[in-house]
């Protein structure tokens, strides 16, 4: 039994380890778009092998534990929270890595806004991100719910800036280029923190044990 | 996607536990299985040594019931109590009731209640006779065949009990020579013959190989369509694979009842959940 739980620790490290390195990775992402940082940019290219290989690690580590150990309760909702936790992380870093190949193309071309709503955008983002993570590590429900409630703050700013730059590509074509590649960068902003979301849900069902996916419409009874 | 369980809101006040029907969702059993045991305020007694204390529940018809707990926990005893086997126990008293299809067992004849509540025990039993005559031996007894229809009677309880085409050539022959796991079916099948309302399991596999128990284990799943089963067992993933509610006990209450994914994935009380990973203790 003491074995056991010497490897659910192990296996916290690891997603903790993860959690980490893709925060990281995010916020690189993120000063490589509004710092115009190129270095930051190959950062998050290097980072992406070290996230997929520990994917690969902490998958087989977890599916070794449920079938040496066949779990339950909450040592079940643990791994089963740990395992899905994990591919949120590996594609948030993916997410890191097309936002890092946008800004290298950015960089290369004009400047056609001020970027006020970007660095608002991913502020809001990586809030979330971090709380995501700091609710896994302590077990925080309450936290937990926070993020879901971010969401749709998320999902307005994404449709402002969406229409902003549509303008912006209607005044001149000439703008479509560096338009589109924000675009790009906003969209992977929210998928970032729909992931979070992901995160969050997860560490409901971990510390409360109910499942709260796809139930927007009564989320705050849901979860409150 | 299922929504969060609701939890069964019992009573928890030593001596007048309720534990009420789990609310349903789609994460249990159908909810149109009708109570046919139940049992108020049971307690039982070995002396001056309370070995179960206050249990009040019902036991759902055609569905499998597993009781969990560690070793001395009253498990197995409420199992005995529910065909009445303790009262073969000297110095032993019963208090509460227990019913069956609503009727109080103490009123009925000891012998109609074995026979509509059959009983396997741990380790197999055959008697000292052939395989035809083990599981004739209750058919007999209890004058439920004629001698035209015994052969029928006995062929159909061997295949109810999955054992029919592993002993079909050879009937006459002591059922000492069966395996350990055959012998096991054949007590089911021994059990089945009298056709009992409801199946009394007291770790039927315990003493089995994982082949042999998965053979049992499909046939209780068979059974509950024809039949109300209730299993004690330590192996907790046994109860996981096989029953549709799971009871906890620890020092003779039932600690906890729900559907067996609720218990073994959401347990509402601390001392489940100890119990079920491991940390009990």
């Amino acid at each position: 039994m003491r074995h056991f739980v010497e490897e659910l620790e192990q296996l916290k490290t690891k997603l903790l380890e993860m959690s980490a390195i893709v925060e990281s990775s995010i916020q690189r992402s993120i000063s490589a778009v509004t710092q115009k940082d190129r270095t930051a940019a190959e950062e998050v290219f290097r980072t992406e092998t070290r996230i997929n290989a520990i994917e690969i690690e902490i998958d087989e580590f977890a599916i070794n534990l449920l079938a040496l150990h066949q779990p339950m309760a909450a040592d079940l909702r643990l791994i089963v929270a740990a395992l899905k936790i994990n591919t949120d992380l590996e594609r948030m870093g993916d997410l890191a890595v097309s936002i890092a190949e946008r800004a290298l193309s950015l960089m290369e071309g004009p400047i056609i806004t001020p970027m006020i709503d970007i660095p608002h955008i991913a502020g809001l983002v990586q809030s979330m991100v971090r709380k995501a993570l700091d609710a896994f590590v302590h077990r925080d429900a309450d936290l937990a719910r926070s993020v879901l409630a971010s969401d749709d703050a998320v999902d307005s700013l994404r449709t402002a800036c969406y229409h902003e730059l549509t303008s912006f590509m209607e005044k001149d074509p000439t703008n479509i280029q560096q338009a589109l590649n924000l675009m790009v960068v906003i969209r992977n902003l929210e998928r970032i923190a729909d992931h979070s979301t992901n995160i969050a849900e997860d560490v409901l069902f971990l510390v409360k044990g109910i499942d709260v996916r796809h139930q927007s419409e009564v989320r705050p009874s849901a979860v409150g | 996607m299922h929504a969060p369980n609701p939890q069964p809101s019992p009573d928890m006040t030593r001596g007048t536990r309720t534990l009420q029907m789990p609310m349903a969702d789609d994460s249990r059993p159908a909810a149109d299985a009708a109570s046919k045991l139940s049992t108020d305020h049971l307690s039982f007694y070995y002396g001056d040594f309370q070995a179960l204390d206050g249990i009040t529940m019902k036991i759902y018809g055609n569905q499998v019931t597993a009781f969990i707990g560690p070793s001395g926990c009253g498990k197995s005893t409420f199992l005995r109590t529910l065909n009445r086997m303790n009262e073969t126990v000297k110095k032993t008293r019963v208090e509460g009731e227990i019913c069956l299809d609503g009727e109080n067992i103490s009123r009925l004849e000891v012998s109609e209640v074995r026979r509509r509540v059959g009983m396997v025990f741990q380790k197999s039993n055959p008697f000292p006779k052939s395989i035809f005559d083990n599981v004739a031996y209750g058919l007999r007894i209890n004058g439920l065949a004629t001698r035209a229809t015994l052969r029928e009677k006995v062929e159909h309880s061997l295949r109810r009990a999955a054992l029919w085409d592993e002993v079909k050539d050879k009937l006459n022959q002591s059922a000492y020579g069966l395996s350990g796991g055959q012998q096991q079916r054949l007590c089911i099948a021994r059990a089945l013959a009298v056709d009992p309302e409801v199946l009394l399991l007291d770790e039927p596999c315990s003493a089995l190989d994982p082949i042999a128990t998965a053979k049992i284990e499909d046939l209780i799943f068979q059974l509950k369509s024809s039949c109300t089963i209730v299993i004690v067992t330590h192996n907790m993933q046994q109860a996981a694979r096989v029953a549709d509610y799971t009871g906890f006990f620890l020092l003779g209450r039932l600690i906890e009842f729900d559907s067996t994914t609720v218990i073994f994935k959401n347990p509402a009380r601390k001392e489940t959940e100890d119990y079920v990973t491991g940390r009990f203790g």
